[in-house]
């Protein structure tokens, strides 16, 4: 039982904690125990009764039955409760463990937030450890990789410009064979949409991009996607804990919607951009809200539909059931307009238990699946609890506006042998509404 | 021993209320000063119509999540709670003590539901001691300073029950029953006890968040 029994090997972990020292580590932990972290620290270290009620919210203690090392006040225990016990005087080894469980064993979903008496914030608690390990190097190399893309790209999949503007061009191009009134407007001043994207969409899911073009078109929109830096809305610098660059990645998206005089951002189907731009990158700039309005995607459906921008003369028949993303629903609220959107779309939708804000996490968000192959099978093994529950549904597709949940439940649906698929809602208005501009 | 428990009651007592009161405003002075220097960018969002919400709503019993998914604890936890506070402000004893230092006439519980609180309450505290060593999780992350948070309030009720029981001497148990209650007090501020001095910020905190930003119920 522990995580040093079930540590696995991670090449920049190995190689960032073979050049620590005690004192190093010692340095670093003080400096953000004693420096960057003030009373919110103090507190939940002092006030956490070690009551043991958060074990029964956790997607991995629930799937870990009976181990205390995965219970939120354990991973709060084996990392920032032995760094302030120690004052920082621990081994790299310990370091390394540490990293291995604030990187990959808490997705900072929050759902012990509905469990706790006294309100402690366990995932606050998790960003600050993983705080301390981007300070010291010491960050899985996949999800170091998407930081250091963000560092030299402003983006998180090394996407150059030209290949950005390139890949709206050909999806413009794609969608005009099919709507050949349709464009995507690049930089356009003044616009009343900034429609922003996370970089994996024109990575690899760049069909999403044309669902979006086609959905604004047919709803007569008036909106641009932006063409410089800052386009992409992802941050995977808020989970290394690589605050500083987050913030530079949060300027240049305010900073190009603010360019362009647009009137909002819509963003697409992500919770995890949504988070940053939302809550944390407005905070370490210093804006208690927004410069620009942020609308996510959910909302904006919601509007279309409501408005009758898209018409959808045929429902989706089959049964499906809808994942509520928790940084679109702990962390804003969107339970109730997710579900009127989804019953707009679809005949029959049955619900999981628990839902709404008591959402089980996908296991693939806070940055968790962004640490690579090596840890897929902690998610995995983590998750069957979510497992269980979409399969006691018994419906074949899962409604799931976010990236993340998308790749977390894809993986459990795959492992678990559960049959169902994933998809978004842009892909069910895409297929489900009046096309009239479509040839 | 009359002397010792004149001074207890006497001059130990005010030194006891002394620190409590001097300690704990000074811990949540300073802790409030802490959060304006370095954490404006939580406490801005500090709302007190949510912050109020939060605290009603799980000082509920059973009324969130948490509470339903463990619900022994949550009986024991409300029962130890409410039976503290009721014994500590209104006991008998108390009571003729409140007149005695303040000249303040204070109702006083009846002997009997004095005694029925008095027994829940160490009952709770054997449920929580139980818990503590057969819970895995509570086990895995019990320190010192949780251990001593439980001797701690578990000792006012136990000598409470031997005086009404008249198990010992009635002046000795007395006597230890007014210095445990008086650790307690001198604990609250340096302690794991001092949750009853910062819960109140932390749930009012994360009910704002909740209400405020996250437009969400934290329960």
């Amino acid at each position: 039982m522990g995580i040093a029994e079930r540590k696995i090997e991670d090449a920049n972990l190995l190689k960032a904690v073979a050049a620590l020292t005690p004192d190093k580590i010692q340095q670093v932990v003080r400096s953000v125990t004693k420096g960057e972290a003030g009373a919110r620290l103090a507190v939940y270290h002092e006030t956490c009764m070690r009551c043991g009620m958060c074990a029964e919210a956790c997607h991995f203690s629930l799937s870990h039955k009976g181990d205390p090392t995965y219970t939120p006040v354990g991973k709060m225990e084996q990392t920032m409760w032995r760094l302030l016990r120690t004052d920082g005087r621990v081994t790299p080894d310990e370091i390394y463990n540490m990293a291995q469980i604030a990187f990959t064993e808490c997705n900072m979903c929050k759902r012990c937030v509905h469990f706790c008496p006294v309100g402690i914030d366990t995932g606050y608690i998790i960003s600050l450890v993983r705080r301390i390990c981007h300070l010291l190097g010491v960050v899985p190399m996949y999800i170091l990789d998407t930081a250091h893309s963000h560092s030299a790209t402003m983006n998180q999949m090394w996407v150059k410009e030209d290949e950005w503007i390139d890949s709206l061009m050909w999806q413009e191009d794609e969608a005009r064979d099919e709507f050949p009134k349709l464009r995507i407007p690049l930089d356009k001043e003044g616009s009343d949409v900034l429609y922003s994207v996370i970089a994996p969409e024109p990575k690899f899911r760049t069909q999403l991009i044309y669902q979006a073009a086609a959905i604004m078109n047919q709803a007569g929109i008036d909106w641009t996607m932006p063409a410089g830096p800052g386009w992409d809305n992802s941050d995977m610098c808020m989970m290394t804990g690589n605050l500083e660059m987050m913030g530079r990645l949060k300027r240049a998206h305010y900073e190009m919607a603010q360019r362009l005089r647009v009137k909002r951002i819509v963003m697409g189907e992500c919770g995890h951009a949504f988070r940053s731009v939302y809550d944390t990158g407005n905070r370490w700039l210093g804006f208690k809200d927004w410069p620009v309005p942020i609308v996510h995607s959910v909302e904006f459906f919601w509007e279309l539909l409501t408005t009758g921008k898209i018409k959808i003369p045929q429902k989706f028949q089959k049964p499906v059931t809808i994942h509520d993303p928790c940084n679109i629903t702990r962390g804003y609220g969107l339970m109730e307009k997710l579900r009127e959107v989804v019953h707009m779309l679809c005949e029959n939708v049955v619900e999981m238990t628990p839902n709404r804000e008591h959402t089980i996490c996908c296991c693939a968000g806070g940055g968790v699946i962004n640490c690579g192959p090596p840890f897929k099978g902690t998610r995995v093994a983590g998750n069957k609890v979510k497992a269980d529950v979409l399969a006691a549904t018994g419906v074949e597709y899962v409604i799931a506006p976010c990236h993340n949940c998308h790749g977390g439940l894809e993986d459990i649906i795959s492992h678990y042998k559960l049959g169902m698929h994933t998809k978004f809602i842009g892909d069910l208005i895409f297929e489900l509404m009046e096309k009239p501009g479509a040839e | 021993m009359q002397t010792f428990y004149t001074i207890a009651v006497g001059p130990l007592a005010w030194f006891a209320w002394a620190v409590f009161l001097v300690g704990s405003a000074w811990r949540i002075f300073s802790m409030a000063s802490l959060a304006k220097n370095k954490e404006m960018a939580a406490v801005a969002y500090f709302d007190t119509a949510y912050g109020m919400r939060s605290i009603a709503r799980w000082m509920t019993p059973f009324a969130t999540l948490g509470w339903q998914k463990n619900p022994v604890l949550t009986f024991a936890t409300f029962a130890f709670h409410i039976s503290f506070i009721l014994l500590a402000l209104f006991a008998q004893g108390h009571a003729i003590l409140w007149e005695y230092a303040f000249g303040m006439r204070v109702w006083a519980l009846p002997p009997q539901v004095a005694s029925a609180l008095t027994i829940i309450a160490t009952l709770s505290c054997a449920y929580f001691l139980v818990r503590r060593l057969s819970n895995s999780t509570v086990r895995f992350v019990s320190t010192p300073g949780d251990w001593l948070a439980l001797g701690l309030a578990t000792l006012p009720f136990i000598t409470a029950l031997l005086v009404r029981q008249s198990v010992g001497d009635p002046l000795l148990m007395t006597l230890l029953h007014v210095l445990s209650g008086e650790a307690v007090l001198v604990a609250i501020p340096f302690t794991r006890l001092s949750h009853a001095l910062f819960v109140p910020f932390t749930r009012a905190y994360m009910g704002s968040e909740f209400g405020a930003v996250r437009h969400c119920p934290d329960w």
